[in-house]
């Protein structure tokens, strides 16, 4: 089977799923959002700044950020998955932070601590993508001070095209080579925050795949100002 | 303990008392009135079934995965089911990662007796060869925010989700997930399930968390649309006298018939 088109019908190489985005989702969070983005579902919630237990984890020159990726056991495509996490969610958990510390200070908050829980109800590939975008939106919801909002999406190549935001089908593709590459991305200040890859590429080809996610991040940006302005309405 | 349980609050309990001596609660409720209840179905494309509950704030999602097992030695013709509550730590300030603590696991057990005694599921068509392959049937509720009534909420979840569940393709050898065939459950009862909480010489409904703070005493009690009674879970700190326990039994049969109706048809 050559790779030609999209798999799901969408018209071109650079076009992403259908998505949506909600902020303050979650009456009892400090903060919360929520991204779809085609059948991956992302639901983040925003606790803190709190003080931080263990004690032993508290640093007196500022606040820390975690991070809580964790699908519903239900979620995935295949088997039950059981609850309770594993080396692959630690792994996410991690890069999200990554990925989000950037845009924030916290050093105002010391010995504290600002919890993000991300929670997946259905997932189809993009899953850290969507959560980054979901927790980016949840922070502001919350009051923290952002320098920027933080925009995620998996970009990558299927046999000797390069595309934007993989679905399953296109990451599993079998007849060539696959690259799967999920970045975040400060769309004012122009830089990436999380930057993974796996299977081959060439470097122009990476390059031109970072090109084309730098580009439709402004999209999902839209969307995330949009989702805010729609719960606070515009600034005055 | 990985669940900071939620504390009785002297102050607040005479205050709430004062209240319902007059017939009201904080909210504007009478005593006996639930929140409003929604439950759609449908909600997750992975799971071989989904329910969304709400009730008020209170939101919970249950997703069904069906799997193939062997089946327990004791039960070789009866197929297999789990229920799992996880009381998910973006739910609630309270709640922490990490195992199930207590409220989690009687959540989830509670849930779990109201359908297996009720002979909710009849597991023994889950049978695929005796004593070397049955269906499993996994029943997850996640918490999305809690706002009380979790177990009220946490039921109703479970039924609804069961009722919209679908068998996924299976050729005998491996499941196809992404093929869901039209083949339901084997459904055989509907159980509901309704928690009476006593505070004072009161009786209420569908609690919220603040109003959690006050109770004495609680008991759920699972019903049939017979109004058979297939589980009972009496909790709290305080006991109950017969007496009390007779009128808490007639309040959760006519709240589990206005619930029951939100389940509507297949």
């Amino acid at each position: 089977m050559t790779y030609d088109k999209r798999f799901d019908g969408r018209k071109s190489f650079d076009e992403l799923r259908p998505m949506e985005a909600k902020a303050g989702i979650i009456k009892s969070a400090d903060g919360s959002g929520y991204f779809k983005i085609g059948k991956t579902e992302a639901i983040a919630a925003v606790y803190g700044p709190r003080e931080l237990h263990p004690r032993f984890m508290q640093d007196p020159s500022t606040g820390i950020l975690r991070c809580h990726y964790n699908m519903m056991p239900f979620s995935g495509s295949g088997d039950r998955i059981r609850p309770g996490g594993n080396r692959r969610s630690k792994e996410i958990s991690m890069v999200m932070e990554k990925a989000l510390i950037p845009v924030l200070d916290l050093k105002e908050f010391p010995n504290a601590v600002v919890d993000v829980f991300v929670e997946y109800p259905q997932t189809d590939a993009g899953s850290r993508c969507a959560g980054i975008t979901a927790a980016s939106i949840a922070l502001a919801d919350a009051g923290i001070v952002m320098k920027d909002l933080v925009c995620a999406v998996a970009v990558g190549r299927v046999a000797d095209k390069v595309l934007a935001d993989l679905n399953y089908d296109e990451e599993a593709y079998e007849d060539g080579p696959v690259a799967d590459i999920p970045i975040a991305y400060l769309p004012n200040s122009k830089q990436i925050t999380l930057l993974q890859m796996d299977g081959q590429i060439t470097k122009p080809m990476l390059i031109d795949a970072l090109k084309m996610g730098m580009k439709v991040c402004d999209k999902i940006k839209e969307l995330q100002v949009k989702a805010l302005k729609d719960k606070y309405g515009e600034a005055q | 303990m990985n669940v900071e349980s939620i504390k009785m609050n002297p102050e607040l309990r005479q205050h709430l008392i004062k209240s319902l001596d007059q017939g009201v609660r904080f909210d504007g409720r009478k005593l006996e009135q639930y929140r409003q209840v929604t439950v759609e179905t449908g909600v997750t494309r992975n799971a071989e079934g989904s329910s969304r509950v709400k009730i008020g704030d209170t939101e919970v999602i249950c997703g069904v995965k069906m799997g193939v097992e062997k089946p327990y030695p004791d039960t070789p013709e009866n197929g297999n089911l789990a229920v799992n509550v996880e009381l998910l730590p973006l739910s609630n300030a309270r709640f922490e990662s990490g195992p199930p603590g207590i409220e989690a696991v009687e959540l989830a057990r509670v849930v779990d007796r109201g359908i297996r005694e009720s002979g909710a599921i009849d597991t023994k068509k889950l049978c695929i060869s005796t004593a070397e392959k049955v269906w499993s049937v996994f029943i997850d509720i996640c918490t999305i925010n809690d706002d009380g009534n979790l177990q009220d909420a946490s039921a109703l979840a479970a039924i609804a989700a069961l009722k919209d569940t679908r068998y996924p393709a299976y050729d005998g050898i491996e499941i196809n997930y992404k093929e869901r065939t039209d083949e339901r459950l084997p459904l055989k009862a509907e159980p509901i399930e309704v928690t009476v909480y006593r505070i004072g010489n009161h009786l209420i409904v569908d609690p919220t968390l603040q109003e959690l703070q006050c109770f004495d005493a609680r008991l759920t009690t699972a019903f049939t649309a017979d109004a058979t009674i297939c589980a009972m879970q009496k909790g709290g700190e305080e006991g109950l006298t017969l007496e009390e326990i007779e009128k808490m039994i007639d309040l959760a049969e006519e709240k589990a018939g206005e619930i029951r109706s939100k389940l509507g048809g297949d």
